[in-house]
């Protein structure tokens, strides 16, 4: 690690002030993620803000009469709350999917979707990656690239955002709110994380002197039929291959609302609204649900390694509908 | 030379000093004051910094579960938190569990289960099993062997460890319903 200097934020006003003076800083949460890469010089601030103590560790309702998340209250704590188990049982199976109990019980609601790509050139100091140094080339393309992105890649990158949490945040139409130096402004959650285009180096549209506050459920979470699929190398504590998550609002075998989102195939959860409306009125069945599939992988594009994923999100999508719906025995 | 000497430059650490930081850290019930630099994670304090040596230090990346310590209650991987951000908090490492001669009953399980070969993942596995039991979410074997996956063991002693954290989770009211 390199060194750095370090101070403690006791409120939001201060902690803005200084990273507003450190544009270098970084703001350190939960750390699980932060530290691991500075341990490897991906990320070598010169400036460290705990930002630990901040007031934003509760979850509690919200005016839309779902409920906020606090930036900084942990995986854990939201993953094992009452109200999130019984309205939004689709993000308790997302997040208990992701990490391992220690990780979850430092890492934070803010940090989950602000964690970095776990593609291993990113890691590699030693490999080009337009990512890490922007310019330098992309070594996933024409390299071993088994768990890269399929959909919304570009010629610079093709990493995949790590986080089961965010594909359960976009599948609910989550918002994350944050403040700056200009004040507070409302993201939703579609619109958080980026595609790489040529800038792979910003994961996402939150600007460096912001800081995430909270992050809010709509009063709608799919209590009743929802799934998160991950598949992965072996059965717990691995990053996905490919992820879905399902929220279905169903009279008898007719869908009357859908949610698909994708884990594991682009540089942000892929959700795309036109296929959900394609599937209203629709019946579940398999061939409704391939033609679903079909069209949420249309724009897909292998690069070797990881051609598999195609059809392995297709099958993967088609399984977790009907997951969601309890009809599995369709298959 | 007179910039130099100006007010408030002289408090300023010189480049290349690291800048320390007195923190104290209560670890196993008692307070220790250290003089360390931010980067030191709470791992390499309890072991180099304090000679707390059960902790073992294995990948260093929150991957292996070796480092695993009680912290408030909940167990993290003291190799991704930095030891001046534990300030304040109550620390517990394997050498905190036994009360004098008394081993702590998961330790007593280890031992009876024989849930361990090398050994070096067992600190770790045992801070992280009383860490399962006191959340008491676990309610099946699958569910015990899914909440005990952060904590890898390279002799894959882990049939023996699953039937120890078992042993005591039955003994403190669980029930498993398979």
């Amino acid at each position: 690690m390199n060194s750095f200097t370090y101070s403690r934020a006791e409120n939001l006003e201060t902690a803005l002030q200084e990273k507003t003076t450190s544009l270098e800083g970084r703001f350190i949460a939960g750390g699980t993620n932060l530290l691991d890469l500075m341990k490897v010089n991906v990320e070598q601030p010169s400036h460290v803000i705990d930002i630990r103590h901040l007031p934003f560790n509760q979850i509690t309702g919200n005016d839309a009469g779902g409920l906020r998340l606090g930036a900084l209250a942990t995986n854990a704590e939201t993953a094992y709350n009452e109200q999130i188990e019984n309205r939004y049982p689709l993000l308790v199976k997302a997040i208990l999917a992701g990490a391992s109990a220690q990780l979850r019980n430092r890492a934070t609601n803010g940090g989950n979707s602000l964690q970095r790509t776990r593609c291993y050139y990113f890691y590699d100091t030693a490999t080009a990656c337009n990512k890490r140094e922007p310019g330098s080339g992309c070594s996933a393309i024409n390299g071993f690239n088994r768990i890269h992105a399929i959909l919304g890649t570009s010629e610079s990158c093709i990493a995949v955002h790590p986080s089961d949490m965010a594909v359960a945040l976009a599948a609910l139409d989550a918002t994350v709110k944050v403040t700056g130096p200009n004040g507070e402004r409302t993201i939703p959650f579609l619109e958080f994380h980026r595609l790489p285009g040529n800038t792979a180096h910003l994961d996402n549209n939150l600007d460096p002197d912001e800081i995430i506050t909270s992050i809010d459920l709509p009063a709608k979470g799919f209590a009743e039929y929802n799934t998160y699929l991950k598949l992965r190398d072996r059965a717990s504590y691995a990053f996905a291959l490919v992820s879905v998550a399902v929220g279905l609002d169903l009279e008898g075998t007719i869908i009357k609302e859908a949610r698909l989102a994708l884990g594991g195939v682009a540089h942000k959860p892929w959700r795309l609204p036109e296929v959900e409306a394609s599937l209203v009125g629709k019946e579940v069945n398999l061939e409704n649900l391939k033609n679903a599939a079909n069209a949420l992988l249309a724009g897909a594009k292998g690069y070797g390694h990881n051609n598999f994923k195609i059809e392995l999100a297709k099958r993967a999508i088609v399984r977790a509908i009907l997951q969601a719906a309890k009809m599995e025995d369709l298959t | 030379m007179e910039k130099i000497a100006e007010k408030g430059a002289l408090d300023k650490p010189v480049v290349g000093l690291p800048p320390t930081h007195t923190i104290t850290l209560r670890v196993n019930g008692s307070e220790k004051k250290l003089q360390l630099a931010p980067w030191v994670s709470l791992l390499d304090a309890l072991r180099e910094y304090l000679h707390l040596t059960g902790t073992k230090k294995g990948c260093d990346h929150g991957q292996c579960g070796a480092c695993t310590v009680l912290v408030n209650g909940t167990r993290i991987n003291s190799c991704l938190t930095l030891a001046i951000m534990e300030e304040g908090n109550d620390i517990v490492t394997i050498e905190g569990l036994a009360k004098g001669d008394e081993l702590h009953p998961m330790q007593t399980a280890f031992i009876e289960h024989d849930a361990y070969q090398c050994g070096y993942c067992t600190p770790g596995q045992i801070c992280s099993a009383i860490g399962l039991i006191s959340e008491g979410k676990a309610k099946t074997t699958e569910e015990i062997k899914d909440l005990m996956s952060g904590n890898i063991c390279r002799c894959g002693a882990y049939t023996n460890i699953l039937a120890a954290v078992q042993e005591v989770w039955q003994k403190e009211g669980g029930d498993i319903n398979e």
